[in-house]
């Protein structure tokens, strides 16, 4: 029985990634129809759901999978911060901010030899 | 008459909905798929399963981590596991989301339903938009979004399976790191709340903070214990200007 054998890896999938995901959606949806939009819970759960998101950023930036497990940090962390570094200095532009620090990313990688 | 017009109506936000497959998020999700995608052919899981999974998983974190619980030879249960304890803060995502989508009147079940299609990129994106669309039609925007992003990633990884097994690192590379810096950059854009700006921030410290204590529950502990952190502290300067003023 390994996953790879016909609908065992279906059930597999379904069971690990659908109902392990999908219950928190469900209960999400449970808990915000109670609460109000200009509730103090209400930021709170928006407080949570942020740092929980920046934390998985945190992780993927600092520990990657792939190939960017080989790059050094300093590559990865300097990419960011000039990423950030671009974003203010165009007026909040994501854009501006996302392509400076892929660029820097990949001349970087380049420059490395990768 | 009237019905039919109210009718046309919901079409044309679902259409409304459906167009963000254009924006900047959707196109960079699409990117991060194509990275995903990759990971997958070289991790030798088969094209059906990974279309499967794109559909019926759909966050593209706890994608990452159940196929590595597959590489990693896991069980069952710790798969399940393992991605539960990822996937929890899909919670506190829909239940800040629903507010700003339902009115009195949306069945709970419609949400039920619709909560499916919630991940990082709609979450970022519904939050960021959704003010702009009367509140009568955002379940309907926010479905016409949703349900297309979904789709449209499907067909995408069914057709660019067989072209990036053999991707060069560095394109690799680069697509992976798309998605931590796209999230930064919308989450910030986007924040229409002080709080959300000082959770940012405490979140990138206490999450790796957390790797190092307890490598388990670092996600589940530095939201929960950051998110409060933010959460107080902002409460703090609050009433502190009010008593100032």
């Amino acid at each position: 029985m390994t996953w790879q054998e016909g609908w065992w890896a279906y059930v597999f999938i379904a069971t690990a990634g659908w109902l392990a995901t999908d219950i928190w959606r469900w209960l999400g949806v449970l808990a915000g129809r109670r609460l109000r939009e200009d509730s103090e819970a209400l930021n709170w759960v928006r407080a949570v759901a942020t740092a929980l998101v920046a934390a998985v950023i945190a992780k993927l930036v600092l520990y990657p999978t792939g190939v960017l497990e080989q790059s050094p940090l300093w590559l990865r962390l300097g990419a960011v911060v000039l990423g950030a570094v671009a974003f203010f200095l165009a007026r909040q532009k994501p854009a501006v901010g996302i392509a400076t620090a892929i660029a820097t990313l990949a001349a970087g990688l380049w420059w490395l030899g990768f | 008459m009237e019905r039919v017009k109210d009718e046309r109506s919901s079409v044309a936000w679902f259409l409304t909905g459906a167009r963000g497959i254009l924006s900047l998020p959707a196109i960079i999700l699409m990117l991060s798929f194509v990275g995903f995608c990759s990971f997958t052919a070289q991790a030798g899981i088969p094209l059906e399963q990974v279309v499967f999974m794109t559909g019926i998983v759909w966050a593209l974190p706890a994608k990452v981590i159940l196929v590595s619980s597959i590489l990693s030879g896991a069980s069952l249960a710790t798969a399940f596991l393992a991605v539960t304890l990822s996937s929890v803060r899909l919670m506190p995502m829909v239940a800040a989301l629903v507010p700003e989508l339902r009115t009195p009147r949306t069945p709970t079940w419609l949400l039920l339903m619709l909560s499916h299609f919630i991940a990082i990129t709609a979450w970022v994106f519904a939050m960021e938009r959704v003010q702009q669309v009367p509140r009568v039609h955002r379940v309907t925007f926010f479905a016409g979004f949703g349900i297309t992003l979904v789709a449209a990633n499907m067909a995408l990884v069914a057709v660019v399976y067989r072209l990036v097994a053999d991707f060069p690192p560095i394109i690799a590379g680069c697509l992976f790191f798309l998605t931590p810096v796209y999230f930064l950059a919308s989450i910030w854009n986007s924040a229409r709340h002080r709080v959300v700006y000082l959770a940012l921030a405490i979140g990138l410290v206490a999450g790796p903070f957390f790797y190092w204590l307890l490598p388990e529950f670092d996600i589940l502990l530095a939201g929960v214990g950051g998110g409060t952190l933010a959460w107080s502290v902002e409460r703090s300067w609050r009433s502190r200007r009010e008593v100032g003023a």
